[in-house]
């Protein structure tokens, strides 16, 4: 209700201060200062309220696995004062943490590795060939992006099964491989259709043969490419809780998310313990977009730019 | 034949060259096909096939064409649980369309005039995207508890303590608190996505209608709006697929029976049960029905959505 409202105030605003501004020769002014009025106000509120919807329940997690569960019991919204961090300890050993967690890195990086490279030899041949069997690949890899692939979890696991992979990690890591083909091809064949085929001319003249070229000359240039798809591709992955909780069956290779819903099932009133888990699985998740917000940003945005 | 317009024409137009040859080209597309047909494509064609046949357990029997959707249809308990299921599902998609479409749109508009604290704004909102949807699911069955949970307490702590209740025990609300938290998640990706497309809309357009006097709503109307087409469209498609996909956080919220009493059940935790936990000797079968029905209708809704919207811009520009 108060967002239908409030960007039309603050539309009306910016209107007085536009006219004003197109009014006045443009110099070398700052164009929006920011001016305190009552529709500037409002938006201003509105946008810290909502960051705070959006941030306290992630802060309360973390806040709250800082405390003792009869803290908790007495005090639901008290501070983690002085803060306790027994529920972590808790969680990383006698809760097989550590397992999940190493487990979850292990198959997230392998598995984000295996879909970037093959992916970048793929998008670099649909980028420079030209004929319908390879529009048509590029067609198939592409169709993933819409289609619901893991209804297709049955046959998978028979598949599996047959290879003597189910609970196997490696499993695990070649169907993520093989999920993360549509995204990755899709933003990485983009960008090397946007390198001028000059290059390759001036490198073929030079004598590199197809791959030195792709090796030396493409992939340098498509740095930016690679880190947005690299980063874009281990959220999914690392959050991932369907396939293993169908395809791993063996608590020694859970990753976290499903150890975490049998952490659930265990420690159902053990609230500091649950809060420590959650936050253990979401730490690494945090840390990466702190440190790659601009990958994530453009990874989430990828398909407007086509 | 392909090679013809490169010869004759003086200069290619740069990216649409020819570098490799089509046995090099295959050499490198090579290890991607194999990955994507044996985990992606045979799985998903032999899944389709499955439905067409009765099981027993893991021994497939006779063909029998379209039973096992009979089945779906006349025989309880599907025939009661699919329609439920599938309302929660289109819930999920107008609860979460409207919550991106208004408090999104409106977040990503005004963070667009904003010059300072821009890229705060965008993590704030954005991070709760990227938190896995089982932890966010969890978190909040914790947050909503019925005794000690945060929720609760506020809402004693500010005087509205008769609004306090068991959120996920009471079956009218339980289905409206996955829909809030799923809508809660997904917001900070049309927040990025309405940013970037507006970013995209030259200011001068904006600036001569003012000029002319076109009210503010005039030119959100006529000038934003239909700029925005493309980008409430992927949102729309990303949004339908999301919601019809939805697992982890009813799981999370109500387990995999959909508790309590399937209020929060949806599609895909339909098929899980069906498929793992039904114990029925034609498991496969009827999970496999229930499967190609679904798949056939996010795939076929969103080619709809996506054609709908191509119709559209093309109206518009």
């Amino acid at each position: 209700m108060t967002a239908t409202i409030t960007p039309s105030t603050a539309d009306a605003q910016s209107d007085g201060r536009d006219g004003r501004k197109t009014g006045r020769p443009n110099g070398g002014a700052p164009r929006r200062r920011p001016k305190v009025t009552a529709g500037g106000m409002a938006s201003s509120v509105f946008l810290w309220l909502y960051a705070a919807i959006s941030i306290a329940p992630l802060l309360l997690m973390v806040s709250n696995s800082l405390r003792t569960t009869q803290d908790m019991a007495t005090k639901p919204l008290g501070l983690p004062l002085p803060p306790d961090f027994t529920s972590y300890q808790k969680a990383w050993i006698t809760a097989s943490f550590d397992t999940y967690f190493f487990n979850s890195i292990f198959v997230t990086v392998a598995s984000v590795l295996l879909s970037t490279v093959v992916s970048l030899l793929a998008a670099y041949a649909f980028a420079r060939t030209k004929s319908k069997l390879f529009t048509a690949l590029e067609g198939l890899f592409l169709s993933g992006l819409m289609l619901p692939v893991y209804l297709a979890i049955l046959p998978l696991f028979f598949l599996l099964d047959a290879a003597g992979m189910i609970s196997n990690l490696w499993g695990l890591i070649l169907v993520y491989g093989a999920l993360g083909i549509p995204f990755s091809t899709f933003v990485l064949s983009s960008f090397f259709r946007q390198l001028p085929i000059e290059l390759d001319e001036a490198a073929r003249l030079d004598g590199a043969g197809p791959f030195q070229t792709f090796w030396r000359v493409h992939l340098p240039l498509v740095k930016p490419a690679i880190a947005t798809v690299v980063v874009f591709r281990f959220v999914p992955v690392w959050n991932d809780f369907f396939y293993p909780l169908i395809l791993i069956r063996d608590q020694d290779s859970y990753t976290l998310p499903v150890g975490i819903t049998r952490f659930f099932g265990e420690y159902q009133t053990d609230w500091a313990t649950l809060f420590a888990g959650l936050t253990l699985a979401t730490i690494p998740l945090v840390v990466l977009f702190l440190l790659a917000t601009k990958q994530i940003v453009s990874g989430l945005t990828a398909g407007m730019s086509k | 034949m392909s090679a013809t317009p490169a010869l004759t024409a003086p200069r290619r137009r740069g990216n649409t060259g020819i570098a490799l040859s089509r046995r090099a080209g295959m050499v490198f597309v090579l290890p991607a096909l194999i990955l994507f047909a044996v985990f992606i494509a045979y799985p998903l064609f032999t899944a389709l096939s499955y439905s067409f046949f009765g099981w027993t357990g893991i021994l497939r029997g006779d063909f029998v064409g379209i039973e096992n959707y009979v089945t779906l249809f006349t025989k309880l308990p599907y025939s009661e649980d699919i329609p439920n299921a599938f309302v929660h599902n289109i819930l999920l998609f107008f609860g979460a369309m409207v919550f991106q479409n208004t408090v999104g749109l409106g977040l990503a508009s005004l963070l667009h005039r904003l010059s300072r604290f821009k890229r705060f704004f965008q993590t704030m909102y954005t991070l709760p995207y990227l938190v896995s949807p089982l932890v966010i699911g969890y978190l909040w069955s914790l947050m909503l508890s019925p005794l000690f949970g945060p929720v609760n307490a506020v809402l004693r702590g500010i005087g509205l303590g008769e609004l306090a209740q068991p959120w996920l025990g009471n079956p009218q609300t339980a289905i409206w608190v996955v829909v809030l938290v799923t809508a809660w998640q997904w917001i900070g990706f049309p927040v990025l996505l309405y940013g970037a497309a507006l970013g995209g809309i030259p200011e001068e357009i904006d600036e001569a209608a003012s000029l002319d006097g076109a009210s503010a709503w005039q030119r959100f109307r006529s000038i934003t709006l239909p700029m925005l087409v493309p980008a409430i469209g992927t949102v729309s498609v990303l949004t339908f697929i999301g919601a019809m996909e939805a697992f982890p956080i009813p799981y999370a919220l109500g387990g995999s029976q959909g508790n309590p009493a399937g209020a929060t059940d949806v599609l895909s935790l339909l098929f899980y049960r069906t498929a793992f936990e039904s114990g029925s000797s034609n498991a496969i079968g009827t999970s496999s029905a229930i499967a190609t029905l679904l798949f056939i209708f996010i795939f076929g809704i969103s080619m709809l959505i996506t054609m709908l919207l191509r119709r559209a811009e093309r109206k518009l520009f």
